[in-house]
Formats: structure tokens, sequence, C-alpha cells
């Protein structure tokens, strides 16, 4: 165990914790900041996605150790000056059916149109193909997506 | 029409309220004016006593001019917190941005594409009933006809005179009135409905894009621990030993203990481990430090090569139950033309998002239960019988849950779960990590089908066999009963033969099955759509013109209908219709360059009419399904965004089906643990979806499971007609292509 300092969503937090325990569920368990998913626990599904200094990662294979002094910003902290426009994108396109994977969808998207404002659809395959989602709403992810970039679908 | 969503015309207001509801009776309501209905569904628990409890909706219209309909139904994505008050606003005149969904506790079964399906005419009837009674209370109010009097937006307007009064200022008259019997109100034309067919914005979706939304796996209680089980990997094996302190070294690890198994599970005699901890990571890494070990049971040999073999031998062997509608025998009548194939489907993963879990608090006698369930009630009463208390003591709140497939109708995990409370005496959340989801679940069973069929010169059917060797659902408990509900799509297929014959022989296994999106008809139909692909081809026909012949042959001959598994005919003229919708959108018959190829398949289930051509190209050994395009008659549509995504899933879902997904079986285990070894469709697998609705005037028939089932056989038509060979092996592999 230990005292560690963590900056999330802008904020810092003291977790006292095993320096080994994954993100997923400092956030999750210790922190109560539950809309980051537990969907697989090896990296393959993307549920529980986040970004560590503007880059989406899975915080189920990321240890608590390896995000001290990093930015951490989760789904509850994306929205800093009302919705960004990925979010309001995903209602806009109605997209989310049972909801779980979203917030791991979004937080990909997200930091793909960071990182490429006008991302082309093999893009848009690269940044997504670590994200499942059950539901298979890729149709309307794909779409919200582009929504997000300003362009209009087909 | 195009796939995108409509723009939303309505503002809608409706918001959802998951909190506590017990009171169901007027009086409780404080002075509104209380209708109740009957939803309950297809899939309603066989215990529930009606007698008791007549009603399982509410609406509830309150003096503020609000409107609360109280639903016995879990909302899973699939958006009828939505379409179910649209009904309601509808016919009862209601302005839908004044009405609140309240989830019931313990709501009841949802399932088999149902709600919307049979909850139509209950809520119109409802509805209805609040109509008539606020425009009588207005005539009352006005000493006038009601015949003169329309209602409209919540409020009644007396047409001579222009007078109004709102539904709000009404309420306190309307209770005094006697309700009008449901089946004697007299509904809207559908020709003036205003609301039904648009499209209307699933209000939970807010709160799942902020990341709000709470799941199952999101219930946090004070004083709540977690934990998890260690349950026996082999299908009905035994605990043999494990190390409790080894476990309990890992910090944060509370508790570790063995329990019973369910007594209503397949592996009722053994028992398993509890880990408890302070958080799921301590719980987990304690479970690995168990150092357990596991006997194997009688199924320690089963493999997925002796359960293939298993299968193939039902393919011969002595039938179990049969379907005919000839004296002679189908395979030796003369024909011109036969052939015979054989496709095979191995069991599949539910794989919902959120895996299984239940939140259990024991106090003072009573039992609070947060389930993320497609049936509460069942919860409800099997929490009771467990505990050995009343059901009035057990309160079951619904979440939000993430995916249910089917997989979440009845568990064994409502039973671990109790168990631990009882001996923790705290709140606890019982998670089952993604390994216990794989290994654990109740899968789509195994199957195989053995098709021969014969054609004359012109190409008509002379004779249609089909064996079915199958590991079924029913079966596991009664045999017997498989054949009437396990056969939809098989026994009902849609084209007239001279000679039919069905039959059917069940497979044991030590693998539990259970109910998966669509049940049977996904592999059913796959089957009958792929082998009448197969026909047209011996018959050198085009198989959407040899599809069209045969039905319309069915339609000139309606004694020649077989009916389907839920009792309903389909008519085989409205199926020609959307064949003829689907072709024409697609583009059918136009080339489509080198390496690709189009297959069509259609379908009827859930008073549903479906079409689909699907496009695809093989390159280099790779398979990419580029296009989709897909027609629906469902009847009516409600929501025009819900029913959109339900269809758009379902493909997508059925897609993942038939190209990437397959549980395998080794040494009397599952072999897969998690998504590295069981992959589902991902982004860039996904294609470009077109789908067209059309209305046909009749209510409004199931949406859910039905668009499931045609993307496997239109895709493996569509990899036939572009190189030629047919696959029949699911999920489909190239390089397991057969001539």
């Amino acid at each position: 165990m230990a005292r560690l300092a963590l900056e999330i969503n802008g904020r810092q937090q003291t977790i006292d914790a095993d320096p080994e325990m994954p993100l997923l569920w400092v956030v999750r368990d210790l922190l109560n900041m539950t809309g980051t998913k537990y969907g697989c626990g090896i990296g393959f599904c993307g549920a529980c996605t986040v970004h560590i200094d503007g880059a989406a990662i899975r915080s189920c294979q990321t240890t608590l150790a390896t995000a001290v002094g990093k930015r951490i910003v989760t789904i509850e902290g994306l929205a800093t000056n009302g919705l960004p426009p990925v979010q309001e994108a995903w209602i806009a396109e109605q997209v989310p059916q049972c909801g779980y994977c979203q917030p791991g969808q979004i937080m990909s998207a997200a930091a793909l149109l960071a990182q490429k404002p006008h991302p082309t659809d093999a893009d848009i395959d690269d940044a997504m193909s670590g994200n499942l989602c059950r539901c298979a709403t890729y149709f309307r992810i794909r779409n919200a997506i582009r929504r997000a970039t300003g362009e209009t679908h087909p | 029409m195009s796939t995108k969503p409509s723009p939303a015309p309505v503002k809608s207001g409706v918001a959802i309220s998951r909190r506590t509801f017990f009171a169901t009776s007027a009086a409780a309501a404080g002075g509104a004016l209380v209708v109740g209905l009957t939803l309950r569904g297809r899939f309603h628990h066989s215990s529930s006593d009606a007698s008791q409890d007549p009603f399982d909706a509410w609406i509830h219209i309150h003096a503020d001019g609000q409107t609360q309909l109280v639903l016995n139904k879990s909302e899973m994505g699939q958006g009828v917190f939505t379409a179910l008050p649209m009904i309601l606003a509808e016919e009862a005149e209601i302005d839908f941005s004044r009405i609140t969904v309240i989830q019931a506790d313990n709501a009841d079964g949802t399932g088999g594409s149902g709600s919307v399906w049979g909850g139509y005419t209950p809520l119109r009837q409802a509805g209805a009933q609040v109509r008539e009674t606020m425009i009588a209370a207005a005539a009352r109010r006005w000493h006038v006809a009601a015949a003169e009097c329309r209602a409209h937006n919540s409020q009644v307007t007396h047409t001579p005179s222009g007078r109004t009064l709102s539904y709000a200022a009404l309420v306190k008259d309307a209770r005094r009135l006697p309700l009008p019997a449901p089946h004697r109100v007299s509904l809207k034309d559908p020709k003036d409905f205003t609301l039904l067919g648009r499209s209307i914005p699933h209000l939970d979706i807010p709160d799942k894009v902020k990341g709000t939304a709470r799941f199952g796996l999101d219930v946090r209680l004070p004083g709540m621990v977690y934990a998890v089980v260690a349950q026996c990997p082999y299908f009905r094996g035994d605990l043999l030993r494990f190390d409790a302190a080894r476990a309990k070294a890992i910090p944060g690890v509370l508790e570790v203990f063995d329990i019973p198994t369910d007594p209503d599970s397949a592996n009722k005699n053994t028992r398993e481990v509890a880990v408890v901890a302070n958080n799921t990571w301590a719980a987990i890494q304690g479970r690995n430090a168990l150092a357990i070990e596991w006997k194997p049971g009688q199924y320690h040999d089963e493999s997925t090569e002796s359960l293939t073999a298993q299968l193939r031998a039902g393919l011969d062997a002595q039938e179990y139950w049969n379907f005919t509608n000839t004296a002679l025998n189908p395979d030796t009548v003369l024909a011109a033309r036969r052939i015979e194939s054989v496709y095979e489907f191995p069991f599949l993963a539910h794989a919902t998002m959120e895996p299984m879990n239940i939140t259990v608090r024991l106090e003072g006698g009573r039992c609070e239960i947060w389930s993320p369930t497609q049936t509460g009630r069942g919860t409800q009463e099997n929490v009771a019988k467990i505990l050995g208390i009343d059901k009035r003591d057990v309160t079951v709140q619904v979440t939000f849950m993430g995916g249910g497939f089917g997989r979440r109708f009845g568990s064994t995990f409502d039973h671990q779960a109790l168990q631990i409370a009882r001996r923790v005496q705290r709140p606890v959340q019982l998670v089952w990590t993604r390994e216990d989801d794989f290994t654990h679940d109740r899968y789509r069973p195994a199957c195989m089908h053995r098709l021969r069929g014969g054609i004359d010169k012109e190409g008509n059917l002379v004779s249609w066999t089909d064996r079915i060797a199958d590991t079924t659902i029913i079966g596991q408990r009664d045999p017997k009963q498989a054949q009437a509900f396990e056969l939809g799509g098989a026994l009902g297929m849609p084209y007239p033969a001279q000679h039919f014959r069905i039959s059917y022989v069940p497979v044991d296994s030590g693998v539990t099955r259970g109910a998966w999106r669509g049940v049977e008809i996904s592999f059913n139909v796959l089957s009958v759509e792929c082998f009448i692909d197969e026909l047209a081809h011996l018959a050198g026909q085009d198989p959407y013109l040899f599809r069209r012949r045969l039905l319309e042959n069915a339609a000139a001959h309606p004694s020649a209908f077989r009916s389907n598994y839920d009792g309903t005919l389909a008519d085989p003229t409205r199926t020609i219709q959307m064949l003829d919708l689907v072709t024409e959108k697609a583009g059918w018959g136009e080339p489509l360059g080198p390496n690709r190829g189009r297959g069509i398949a259609c379908f009827f289930s859930k008073t549903t009419y479906l079409a689909q051509v699907a496009e695809v190209a093989v390159k280099n050994g790779n398979l990419r399904v580029d296009r989709v395009i897909t027609v629906v008659d469902p009847g009516r549509v409600i929501n025009m965004n819900g029913i959109r995504a339900q269809i758009e899933g379902a493909i997508l879902m059925g897609l993942s089906a038939t190209l990437k997904e397959r549980i395998t079986v080794k040494n009397g285990m599952i072999e897969q643990q998690n998504f590295d070894s069981y992959d589902l469709l991902r982004m860039p697998d996904a294609p470009q979806l077109e789908t067209y609705l059309v209305e046909g005037g009749r209510p409004p028939g199931g949406i859910g499971e039905p668009p499931l089932a045609l993307i496997g056989p239109s895709v493996g038509n569509a990899i036939f007609a572009a190189t030629g060979k047919r696959l029949r092996k699911l999920p489909f592999q190239l390089d397991e292509m057969s001539s």
C-alpha cells in the first residue's frame, strides 16, 4: 500500500492503494467514479478507455503507479464548458442502445478528433477498432464522429 | 429513406424515473386519475399471480398536468421507455412532453421482441379509456353531448362553442366517473395518428453519453463490499481443494469461504468459493491466489470434436419427432434433380458488455436487490424462495443493463450473492469477471441441419426434408417440448413443397444452453434461406426470381402454408413485396465487378416481414461485407428512431455471429475465456447499412430479433455469388470453403 497523488479531471486526488492496482478499479471502486466501465480486464474491449495526457488508453492495463504525475481525464471530466461536440454528436445521432460501452467509445473518438479534426474512414477504423459494442451501434458511431467534425455524412 | 435518424420533429420531455415505486392504488396516487392495464408479455414469469395483481402497468393523470406511466418492463437499450409512452400519448391525446415513465420495481419479463408487439393494443385501449373519460367529464361540466367534444394535446374542446378544459382541470371530475371497459372504447383511426411513426429521441441517451447512467455494476451502497466467486470450470465437476489463507493474504481481501451451488443450476451438487474484498480488484487478486483445484465430472471428455460427431450421428439417428405433409418419403419421390447439404452452427456466447452482477442488501428481515435483469419479478420470487421469506419483503430495482440479448433471463448469481450477503452481513456486490461470463454463460445451442431438396424441370419444389440435430434449450429439461419452441423458421419455412418433412433429434451436452437474441430463428433461417438459394442455382434460376415464383405458388394455393411456430400465418404476397422492394433498392442484377457478389434472403417472424440484400467483396482470401440493404414491414412504426436502431443493431450483431463467433469445448470445459479468444464484430468490419421501412397497416410486430436472422444467409449467398463456393459451417471462414 502507498499514498499516491493523482490528477483526475483537473482535480488532485490522494489515494491509499497498491501501486499495482489498475487505474480502472481506482476510479471505479476507490473514487466511485463509475462512468469508466469494466468490460474485459485485458485491454481487448475498450470499455475502460480514459485519456492520459490526451491519449486514449485502457485504464484496466494502466497501473496506478504509472498514472501518477499524468493528466487523467475520464468521461465525467470530458465536458468542461458545456458538452463538447463529440458528445453533442452522440446525442444528435442517437448512438447508444444499452449504453455500457459508450463512455469508452466517446473517449476514443474524442482523442481521435483532438489529434485529427478531419479523420478519414480509415482513421476512424483505426482509432475505434479497439472498442467493442455488443449492441453493434458502429453505424451510428461512425456518423456521430463525422457529425462532430462538422461534416455532413451521407 | 436512409438509415440516418431523421431530425427529431418533436421535442420530447419524457423523463425516466427509476425511483422506487410501490404505490399502485388510486389513493396512493394522490388524487390522480388512475388507469391500470396489463402488458404481460410472452415471457412473463409463470408463477406470477394474475388474480392477486391484475395490472402490471398504470397510468396516473395528475391535477398538475403531469402524467406518469408506470411500466413493468426493463429498458436495455431497445427503446421501450420511449415507444410505449408514445402509444399512450397518441391514443389518450396526452401531450407527450408531459409523460414521465416510471419503472416499477420487480419489472416483469422483457424479451422475445414482445414489448411493443404485445403492448400496442393494451396501451391503446387504456389510452382511449383516459380520452373518453376526460371527454365525458368535460361534457358533463358543460352540459353538452360528448359527441360534440374532441380531445387533443391534453385538452378537451367543445367544438361548437370553442370552449376548452385541460385534462389537469378535469382530473377531479374524471375520477368520479366510471371508466369505460377497455374492450368497449373506440380506438383512433390510424390515419389520424400524429405522433406514432415519428422519430423521437430516446430519453436515456444523454445520461448514457455523459457517463452518469447507473448500470448494475455502478451501484454503490454505504458499507458495501465486493465479491467474486471461483466457479467450477468443468461441466458438472466438483470442488477438490483451495487455499483460503493465500487468498486472505492479499491486501483488501476480507473473507474467503465456500458456498453451495444453486440447487436449480446444472452444477447443483458441488461448492464454489467466494472471495470478498473491499474492492473488485482485490477480490479478483484473492481468487487468483486460491490455488483452487477441481475434479472433472461426467462430461470430462466432451469436446467440440465429440459434440460434432454426436450432432452428425443425430442426422441419421432415430428421430424424436417429425412433421410431414405427405404419406411418401420425400427423399425418394420422383424429382428432376436433388441435392443435400449440411449446415453447422457452433455454441455462441452472449458477451453482453456489462458482465453479470447483482447487488444485495439484507436488513431487518427484508432484502433489497439491484439487478440488471430482464426478469425482475422472477428474481423477486427466486430470492424470496432462497431466503425463505415473503416476496413482499423482497424489492428488486432493475438498473440500466449493459446488454440483455436473453442472457439476463434468470441466473445462478442470485443464489451466490445471497449466500455471500448472509455470511458477511454487509451489502455486497457480486461481480462476475469477463472470464466467468465466457465460461459460465447459457450458450446459444450448437446444432446441425441436414437439408435435402428435389425440384422438377420448372424448378418447383417437389421435396424438402430438414433433419435437425440440436442441443436444444427446452430440451435440457424436456425434449418433447423442443419442437414447439425451437423449430421456428424451419417449421414455418415459407416455400411450398409438395412433399415436406421435418424431423428432430435432441443431442445431449454438458454445455448449458439458453436464449440468445432471436433464439432459434438465427440458425434455422440461415439453413432455409441458404438452401433455397442452393436450389435456385440447381434450377439455373435467379435466386430472387426463384423465391418469388415459389411464393407466388404459395399465394395461389393457400392450403400449402404451414403455420409459423407462433401460430401467425405469413402472407406470401407481402414477402414478395419485400423481395421486389429490396431488389429495386439494391440494384439487383446490375453488374458489380470481379470478386464481388450479392446475396438475398427473406423472412417473416413475429408478424414482421423482412428482405435483405448483402454485397460482399472477396479478394486475396479476405471477405468484406460492403453494403447491406434491408426492407422491413413491421406493420406499423411507433418510433422511427428506435426501430431503425433495433434493425441496425440486430443486423450487425447477426453479422458478428456470422463471421466471428464460436464457443469451443475441450476436456469438458469452455475454451474461450475473454475477448482475446472470442472476438466480436468491430468498427472496420461494419458495412454501410441502408434500411427502408414499409408500414403494412397491421398492428406493430416484434422487431428486436427478426432482423438478426437475415444477415447470415444474405452474406452466405453473396459469398457464393462472388466466388462460386458455398460456405455451410458457421462462422463463415474462407479457408473452410467447400464446393
